[in-house]
């Protein structure tokens, strides 16, 4: 399959300050690609540069066939962005406001479908102003739907969402995916990244330190944790060989005629790898 | 063309529904005429007092609208995200701009009828001797001043602190001008400041047109230091406009 996004070793500085030291990844059309990593990691300052915001110091970047840097007319016709930051214009109506901006598109949906998409069906009458912060966010994506894109850019587009505004909007990024979307995001949620995300960059001070599908991320880190209780006390053993380790355990308990109470079995999740691997990278 | 009007319609009817907007740039320099006009009622300098304020209230709304109104709009819609947002859109930026002078220039228009109508039905003031030239010196107004306005966008750093920015700059201009009243008992440095503000010599060609019956053109050197001072706005406005809002 083509590649919707592809970067090879990009590199960018702010007076003298390096952002990205050379990152290089492909996003396939359909699918959903995050990037994750901390806050000043380089995760805004790459989409930006792919959005065609800002200019690159080095490295090529191809963004469905175009030069983000030349921000092509054709390319913006096929794109959807949500910045992380960014206000409305609040005394239009949320109908009115998706209205001009479906008229900038020459392939556009239809305002009303994107209202159902965004989770606004019954908001499309009233005031921008009048709409809760989670609302807001939501008319954000609305507003970058309503062109029809074929690659939609998300800048940490559930940050500051309560948890229940947190599954809507999963669910809608969900239905685009389904729909076809491209989809490039940055996260630093760690659940949100594994819930969504095909694949995972985790990128950090400027560099791609691990790439992959999150079950490979997380097979990638070897630890098994058991849990249990002994005479009421917790154990945790963590152990590269859980089957040797569980066998001995279970051996012991059963010749002993003894329950290992409240047993668990874990792999780790993308959030002990990611912790792991920013820990390593301290080190380093 | 098409997508011109599209963002022209939208202009409009953001401008329009900001109460704000609509009464400090549009309602503010008639209600200004209408109380100095009160204020002398006699004539000034042999010309009817209703009819030298028009031609002065014109002028300072040439400038409210396009350079206080327009600085203040843009700087707004920077900071807020709104325009770097519609830069990743498919408009192209001069179709934006362009329909941003339209919108601009529609609300002018409108006020220099809403100025005339108010002027010849309650002031005693006369009508335009040059309709033309009075509808020329509408345009030449809105170019002149919105480019100073662009110009001034570019180098107000926050949302803050733009409308008092502009509002040191064009009051005290619009005074020294003579817009809200003759000047001619000033002190002689205040005149001499005068002498160099875009201000003075719009107020000159508009009184031209206005009272004397003039052409624009019959005043080249006022007509050259209004269209300095837009070129200067300009080329401010050309290296220094940002769609990005400053970052922090």
């Amino acid at each position: 399959m083509p590649a919707a996004i592809s970067v090879h070793d990009l590199r960018k500085s702010y007076d003298g300050v390096t952002a990205l030291r050379g990152i290089s990844f492909e996003v396939a059309e359909g699918e959903v690609f995050g990037l994750l990593g901390p806050n000043g990691a380089g995760k805004t300052t790459t989409v930006e540069i792919l959005e065609g915001f800002r200019t690159r110091d080095g490295g090529e970047v191809l963004v469905l066939g175009h030069d983000p840097g030349k921000a092509p007319r054709a390319l913006r016709e096929r794109i959807g962005v949500v910045l992380q930051h960014s206000e409305l214009v609040s005394n239009l109506t949320v109908r009115e406001l998706l209205r001009i901006f479906a008229g900038y598109y020459r392939r556009r949906r239809d305002v009303g479908e994107v209202l159902e998409l965004a989770g606004l069906a019954d908001k499309g009458d009233a005031r921008v102003r009048t709409l809760s912060g989670g609302q807001k966010r939501r008319l954000d994506l609305a507003l970058a739907l309503v062109g029809d894109p074929d690659l939609l850019f998300l800048d940490e587009p559930t940050t500051g969402f309560d948890p229940s505004a947190r599954r809507t909007a999963w669910e809608t990024i969900r239905s685009l995916r389904s729909l076809g979307t491209t989809i490039l995001l940055t996260t630093h949620y760690l659940d949100e990244a594994q819930q969504l995300a095909d694949r995972v960059a985790v990128i950090d001070a400027g560099r791609i330190v691990r790439l992959g599908t999150p079950a490979e991320l997380i097979g990638a880190s070897g630890k098994t944790e058991i849990r249990f209780r002994r005479d009421g006390a917790p154990v945790v053993i963590q152990t590269e060989e859980p089957t040797r380790v569980l066998h001995e355990l279970t051996a012991e308990a059963l010749a002993a005629g003894r329950e290992l109470e409240h047993l668990e079995v874990l792999r780790p999740t993308l959030e002990d790898v990611y912790l792991e691997l920013l820990a390593e990278e301290a080190e380093t | 063309m098409r997508l011109v009007l599209h963002q022209l319609a939208a202009e409009q009817r953001m401008f329009w529904r900001s109460r704000e907007a609509a009464i400090f740039v549009f309602v503010f320099p008639l209600l200004l005429y209408a109380l100095l006009s009160s204020v002398y009622s006699d004539e000034i300098d042999g010309v009817p007092a209703g009819s030298v304020l028009l031609a002065g209230l014109f002028a300072y709304g040439a400038a409210n609208t396009a350079f206080a109104g327009l600085a203040i709009i843009l700087v707004g819609r920077r900071e807020a995200g709104i325009l770097k947002r519609l830069r990743a859109t498919p408009l192209p930026p001069a179709t934006y701009i362009a329909a941003v002078l339209l919108s601009t220039l529609t609300v002018f228009a409108l006020q220099a009828v809403a100025l005339l109508v108010l002027g010849v039905t309650l002031f005693g003031a006369s009508r335009p001797a040059n309709v033309l030239g009075f509808a020329g010196a509408v345009v030449l107004g809105v170019a002149c001043f919105a480019a100073m306005g662009i110009g001034a966008a570019a180098l107000i750093r926050s949302a803050e602190g733009s409308s008092a920015v502009v509002n040191v700059v064009l009051l005290p201009m619009a005074f020294l001008s003579g817009s809200f009243g003759p000047t001619r008992d000033f002190p002689d440095y205040l005149q001499a400041i005068a002498d160099v503000l875009p201000l003075t010599y719009f107020l000159d060609l508009v009184n031209g047109v206005y009272l004397d019956g003039d052409s624009l053109l019959s005043r080249p050197g006022a007509l050259g230091v209004v269209a300095a001072w837009g070129v200067a706005g300009l080329l401010v406005a050309l290296r220094r406009f940002s769609w990005m809002p400053r970052e922090r």
